[in-house]
């Protein structure tokens, strides 16, 4: 067991960071650590921003995370991982869905999106390591985007020393039953991601 | 066994455990989830009241019985409420009231970030302030067996963060107090309960005694705690802040307070004497940092923690190290390289108030306006509303600017919701005291923004039962409104045509604006279809603002995956260049 992992899962209203984060908390504590979660959450239905901060450790007080601090930083969606610069230092581990949602101020041509290559340099050289993720393209592949979340989490779980059996009974509580069979697919696949 | 919840379901999973009987609220985000998790309890009576007050005299009502009750509201539903919590303070209760107070720091999705230990200090009542999950549960059989001891009601105060975080409960149920089937008798008690003047000024020095035993009690309570450490720095402190205190001075001397009124003044006295530094880290006002001056004492408190905005581990390990009070400087971090545009809420892909704003819009409509999904008809590109103050101001507000004349055209809005919140009194003064301005209510049959609770006009109870609706319109023309029309917000020409009519009028009006909430109900239509051909991309589309809607090189593209198929972009396309695939 670690001292503490700081998580920040970062993307747009309606993709997923809500029960994606609600499992990394649930493998936190099935795992045994001290864990802690909060989310901002307000107008996302409207496409504001979501995020979630998650908090493994051996004793937990702050649901926040401190600047400079965080282990891990997903990101569902370019733009809003780029927002997260700040918590990352040298050791920290970025995952990127490669996908991108215009802000309205971008798609009415008042402001520009940044370029992928922007991006991915921001958050390099502030990091340990870098990936981009295709968690989009390989959720359609297995049917539906929404999977993408999973897929992401399943990058996540290959660094961390936690039996994937965890992960997938986490799964199955929390995805509606329906749904378990292709989650833990998604998951697998992420999981495999690992080179 | 433990389970995580946000400290929201532990305020009801604790007025469960406490035996609550009834639990009543008028949505607000980030008080919301609390009566909406106690409707899932079978033993509890939970209900959407049709405003905060409301909510509060029903509760006081179960409480005057003898029955166990909750009540919840952000913090500006306890201005709404704020006549009922004067009362009853006065009156008290016979069974236990906990009012639960969502406060909004940072204001993530509120109006303004008042203090609401104001509104305890003011009414002469207890309050409570637990720092996670675990503690909103137990806080709540606290706060309802101190409101039957001391015969108050009791607040307990939460904020966005506490209410939204998810910590370990334990889910322990064996010391459930389990509610009585037995019929309450109401005990009938003129002086007590019946507020003239005669017997309010016997009720005032009840409270005045209350509060002190009140006060000798804060001394002793084990929620007000101190947690020794080294001496050199005393923390004073309360809630979600404390855990952060806890995380930035590891080592400190740290008196966290379960009770933030009244204060334990001899606690203080005597935490002050033991530390050597005295500092109060609190969120907005400087309410316990006044009340440890008065005291006489010496402490760092709003000099450096802001009264302003929420607080975080980050911000309070940045300004301690800016006032030397900690050695272990903030994180060096650089600033990013790269503009990163805003995302701001708006109103969704194929929203009925999109419409309605783009008409307002068009026809150069000074908008007073309400709170609720619509408030996003004042964002770019629309910007079609031109105030916003609080719920049911819109009305007022217009039928004031109306009545001292005013160049140009002008009319109200809001919602659904909010009239039945809020909407029906200003209303009432339009049409009784001559008033001519146009109102109209955005009937998109629920409540949206606060994530789709059902309301009066939805013909569905909290606990799923349907309920006889409460027409709109039955309800205006019952007022006497003479001029009511009912317009459907997608047919723009008909929407420009009706509000053209009944603002240039010197009538007063009522225009229903009526389409279910496409979000709620999750309606999709084909995509409209761009022809390229035809798009010369004037950008007359853009302006509507609807988020599929993407500006290209030489013509606009529409993300099928986002867009719900309203076509209104087809409506207001000057050159026939977006057709609703019907039309192809
Ligand atoms: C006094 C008060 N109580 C609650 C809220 C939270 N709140 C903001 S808007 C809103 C509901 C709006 O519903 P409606 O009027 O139907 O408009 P819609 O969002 O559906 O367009 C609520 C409950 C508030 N801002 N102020």
């Amino acid at each position: 067991m670690r001292n503490k992992i700081d998580f920040i899962v970062a993307g747009v209203g309606g993709q997923g960071t809500i029960l994606a984060s609600d499992i990394l908390v649930e493998v936190g504590y099935k795992a045994g650590y001290d864990v802690k979660k909060s989310e901002v959450h307000g107008m996302s239905q409207r496409g504001g921003g979501v995020e979630s901060q998650v908090r493994w450790g051996k004793k937990v007080y702050s649901p926040l995370i401190e600047k400079g601090k965080a282990e891990f930083v997903l990101g569902f969606e370019m733009l809003e991982a780029a927002r997260w610069t700040e918590y990352l230092n040298p050791s920290s581990v970025v995952y990127v869905n490669k996908h991108k949602m215009f802000p309205p101020t971008v798609s009415t041509g008042q402001a520009v999106y940044p370029a992928e290559s922007a991006i991915e340099e921001e958050l390099k050289f502030r990091a340990q390591h870098f990936e981009w993720i295709d968690a989009i393209g390989l959720a359609q592949q297995l049917g539906n985007p929404a999977l993408a979340g999973v897929i992401m989490l399943g990058r996540l779980s290959a660094d961390l020393e936690i039996a994937p059996e965890i992960w997938l009974n986490v799964i199955s509580d929390l995805v509606p039953a329906r749904f378990v069979e292709l989650n833990k697919k998604a998951f697998i696949t992420g999981r495999e991601l690992k080179g | 066994m433990k389970k995580l919840l946000s400290g929201n379901e532990a305020f009801a999973f604790g007025a469960y455990l406490a035996g609550v009987q009834l639990a009543a609220a008028y949505p607000g985000t980030p008080s919301t989830e609390v009566v909406k998790t106690c409707a899932a309890y079978d033993t509890i009576y939970a209900e959407w009241s049709p405003n905060e007050k409301v909510a509060m005299d029903v509760a006081i009502g179960a409480a005057y019985t003898g029955r166990r009750a909750l009540c919840a509201m952000k913090h500006v539903g306890m201005n709404v409420a704020a006549e009922s919590l004067f009362y009853s303070s006065y009156t008290g209760l016979k069974g236990g009231l906990v009012i639960i107070n969502a406060d909004d720091p940072g204001m993530h999705s509120s109006q303004n970030e008042q203090d609401n230990r104001n509104y305890a200090k003011f009414a002469k009542v207890p309050m409570l302030e637990p720092s996670d999950s675990e503690e909103a549960k137990n806080y709540v059989r606290i706060a309802l067996e101190m409101s039957e001891q001391f015969d108050t009601p009791v607040m307990i105060r939460t904020t966005t963060r506490l209410s939204h975080s998810r910590t370990l409960v334990d889910m322990d149920e064996s010391n459930r107090v389990i509610p009585t089937d037995e019929i309450p008798a109401y005990e009938r008690n003129i002086p007590k309960y019946v507020m003239v003047p005669a017997n309010a000024r016997r009720r005032h020095p009840v409270v005045e005694e209350r509060l002190q035993k009140l006060a000798a009690l804060a001394e002793t309570l084990d929620i007000n705690k101190i947690e020794p450490g080294n001496d050199e720095i005393g923390i004073i402190t309360s809630g979600v802040v404390y855990q952060y205190a806890r995380e930035v001075f590891p080592t400190a001397t740290i008196l966290k307070l379960g009770m933030v009124w009244p204060l334990p003044k001899q606690m203080i006295l005597d935490f002050a004497k033991r530390v050597k530094k005295l500092v109060v880290i609190e969120e907005l006002d400087p309410f316990i940092e006044e009340y440890v001056k008065v005291l006489g004492l010496n402490c760092i408190g709003k000099d450096v923690y802001p009264i302003m905005g929420e607080f975080s581990p980050s911000l309070i390990r940045e300004v301690s190290y800016k006032a030397s009070l900690i050695s272990e400087a903030p994180a060096n971090v650089s600033a990013v390289n790269i503009e990163l545009p805003m995302r701001p809420p708006m109103l969704c892909p194929g929203c009925g108030h999109r419409g309605l704003f783009h008409a307002l819009k068009r026809l150069d409509v000074s908008v007073f306006g309400d709170i609720g999904c619509y408030t996003l008809g004042a964002a770019p590109p629309l910007a079609a509303m031109h105030t916003c103050g609080c719920m049911g101001a819109g009305f007022g507000v217009v039928h004031g600017v109306d009545k001292v004349g005013v160049k140009g055209r002008t009319a109200a809005v809001l919602g659904d919701s909010t009239f039945f919140h809020s909407g029906i009194h200003p209303m009432i003064d339009v049409l009784y005291n001559k008033g001519v301005s146009t109102l109209i209510i955005t009937d998109n049959r629920i409540t949206a923004m606060t994530g789709h609770q059902d309301n009066p006009g939805t013909g569905m109870t909290l606990l799923g039962e349907p309920a006889e609706r409460i027409d709109i319109e039955t309800v205006v023309r019952g007022l006497g409104a003479k001029r009511v029309e009912v317009v459907n917000p997608y047919e723009i020409d008909n929407v420009m045509n009706v509000l053209k009519e009944c603002i240039d009028s010197d009538e007063p009006s009522v225009v229903i604006v009526r389409y279910p909430c496409v979000l709620n109900v999750k309606e999709k239509h084909p995509v409209p279809v761009v022809d390229k051909e035809a798009c010369t991309n004037c950008g007359t589309c853009l302006k509507i603002g609807c988020p599929p809607l993407t500006k290209n090189e030489e013509y606009v593209a529409i993300d099928s995956i986002l867009c719900n198929g309203c076509g209104l972009c087809a409506e207001v396309c000057p050159f026939n260049a977006i057709k609703k695939p019907e039309e192809q």
